[in-house]
């Protein structure tokens, strides 16, 4: 068990820093996870939050197809507004679990 | 008398078919298989097709080859499912009502998910193989090839048989070394996930075989268009990759009767529960093989696992009794290294790939994340096991649950 000081509170984290309770998420810790990787967040951003932490609590997966034909964002967006590797960094910033790639 | 339906007569329908006719009385039960296609493909033999090993020959042979006696089979194209009235439509406009049914309608590839890919390359210096079309032409295109950029590329998740991709660039450095045309070919594997797999340590002894092969990797790319022109492929970040033969595995998404019907998620799989196998929505309805949402590999192996767990928790159905039978996710594969060698994994939902033998432990005969000669011959016998037992629902001397017993933590 991992516990970190994120924007003033304690929180439970995984290994690689991702939140183990989605519950205990608010926009300023979403502020400082994304200050860690290099972002700044701006109203899109918190769209696409809200839309996965939606998706998560209702028990589905994340894909990049969903999340670019949701109608918040495309593909291409989603990758200008989380550089690099889109998915986990959006969940990190979330703060729901990691997804799980399922081979 | 009462109806089970199944739809699709791939590696699940084929097998379930076999097993349920043992099951149900004949008196009481009829079964019918839907399938639009009568020749059986052995798929795990595409892999070897573009390398010479395998033929045409090598993979086919009819569908009525495999059914048992007592089994009605119908070859026509399935229009939709619709579950409110427990029947299903054919193209042809006949109803087919069921009492129970079962999906097993598979993935199929869709290149056309992809801006650029299905062009006017495609088939000339863009292949696939994860058809039969496709494996052939890049057979063909290999034979005379003298190099340059080879891209094996893996398009979206889920896809089928997930270690193909790299038994093919493992194989496609064997074949170009015994030509001697290695050193003019550049051999890079590209792919949507971090690494060269999923879980750490396969992804650690993959990554490193790779490594040892000469072969590139670039990780977490999510190909957005192929540039015919430019011959290059580029992710949605904006990078680049360029290529004189491209490999891809296409987008790999469930039948369009799902998609036609309403029955799935965003890429065609039906939703499923993962360990009584039984459809999300529907009591009467089961999902087995490729077609389901499970979170674990789609491949023959977890549909041949899959189908014990299913046999004993349909008649459970039938019988009005509660579940007895729970899948675990498992999954067994070889995998092609090369040179006559291979490795094998063997995992399940909660469990990663882990070091050891298989399937007696300390005994073997194959070893796991090991390198070896027998793993290979396991793997091309495998083939006979295919079609004279696999598909004919007889039993093998393999557990469907995993075991951890051999396994080294």
């Amino acid at each position: 068990m991992t516990i970190k000081a994120i924007a003033g509170l304690n929180i439970e984290v995984t290994e690689e820093g991702y939140l183990k309770d989605a519950s205990a998420w608010n926009k300023d810790i979403a502020t400082a996870i994304a200050k860690e990787e290099g972002l700044e967040l701006t109203e899109k951003h918190f769209e696409v939050l809200e839309f996965i932490r939606n998706k998560v609590a209702n028990g589905e997966t994340l894909t990049i197809r969903g999340i670019g034909k949701s109608g918040v964002v495309d593909a291409k967006t989603f990758y200008q507004l989380f550089p690099g590797a889109p998915l986990k960094k959006a969940t990190k910033i979330a703060g729901v679990a990691k997804p799980v790639s399922c081979m | 008398m009462k109806n089970l339906l199944i739809l699709g007569a791939g590696t699940a329908g084929t097998m379930m078919a076999n097993k349920m006719r043992k099951k149900l009385s004949r008196e009481d039960w009829d079964i019918t298989i839907v399938d639009q296609f009568k020749t059986h493909y052995y798929q795990p033999g595409f892999l070897f097709i573009p390398f010479g090993i395998y033929t045409r020959e090598d993979v086919v042979k009819p569908k009525n080859d495999f059914f048992p006696i007592g089994v009605k089979v119908i070859y026509e194209k399935i229009e939709k499912i619709e579950p409110d009235k427990n029947h299903v439509l054919l193209a042809d406009g006949v109803a087919l009502s069921y009492d129970f049914l079962l999906i097993a309608t598979g993935t199929q590839t869709a290149p056309e998910e992809t801006p650029g890919l299905k062009d006017k390359l495609w088939h000339k210096e863009i292949f696939d193989f994860y058809t039969i079309e496709g494996a052939i032409a890049l057979a063909d295109f290999f034979k005379t090839w003298q190099g340059g950029d080879l891209v094996l590329n893996i398009a979206e998740l889920p896809y089928k048989c997930p270690v193909a991709p790299l038994e093919f660039v493992f194989f496609a450095d064997a074949f170009f070394t015994e030509r001697g045309l290695r050193d003019k070919i550049n051999i890079t594997y590209v792919t949507p996930l971090p690494g060269a797999f999923t879980k750490p340590r396969a992804t650690k002894m993959l990554g490193e075989l790779l490594k040892t092969k000469n072969i590139n990797i670039v990780a977490d790319f999510t190909v957005a268009q192929v540039d015919n022109d430019e011959k290059k492929i580029v992710d949605f970040g904006g990078r680049e990759v360029k290529f004189d033969c491209l490999v891809s595995i296409p987008t790999n998404l469930g039948s369009q009767v799902i998609e036609r019907s309403g029955m799935g998620d965003d890429m065609n799989f039906v939703p499923t529960d993962k360990h009584t196998l039984q459809s999300r929505d529907y009591k009467n309805i089961f999902v087995i093989g490729d077609a389901a949402n499970l979170p674990t590999s789609k491949a023959g192996s977890v549909a041949h696992f899959a189908a014990e767990i299913l046999e004993e928790n349909l008649m459970c159905a039938i019988e009005g009794r509660p579940y007895t039978a729970s899948f675990d996710g498992h999954a067994n594969c070889y995998i092609e290294t090369g040179y006559g060698k291979g490795t094998l994994i063997d995992f399940n939902y909660d469990t990663e790939p882990l070091p050891g033998s298989f399937p007696f432990p300390g005994v073997g005969p194959f070893g796991l994340l090991k390198v070896t000669r027998t793993n290979h011959y396991g793997k091309l016998l495998f083939r006979w096991i295919y079609w004279h037992i696999l598909l004919k629902g007889k039993e093998m001397p393999i557990n469907s649950e995993m075991q951890m017993a051999g396994k080294k933590l």
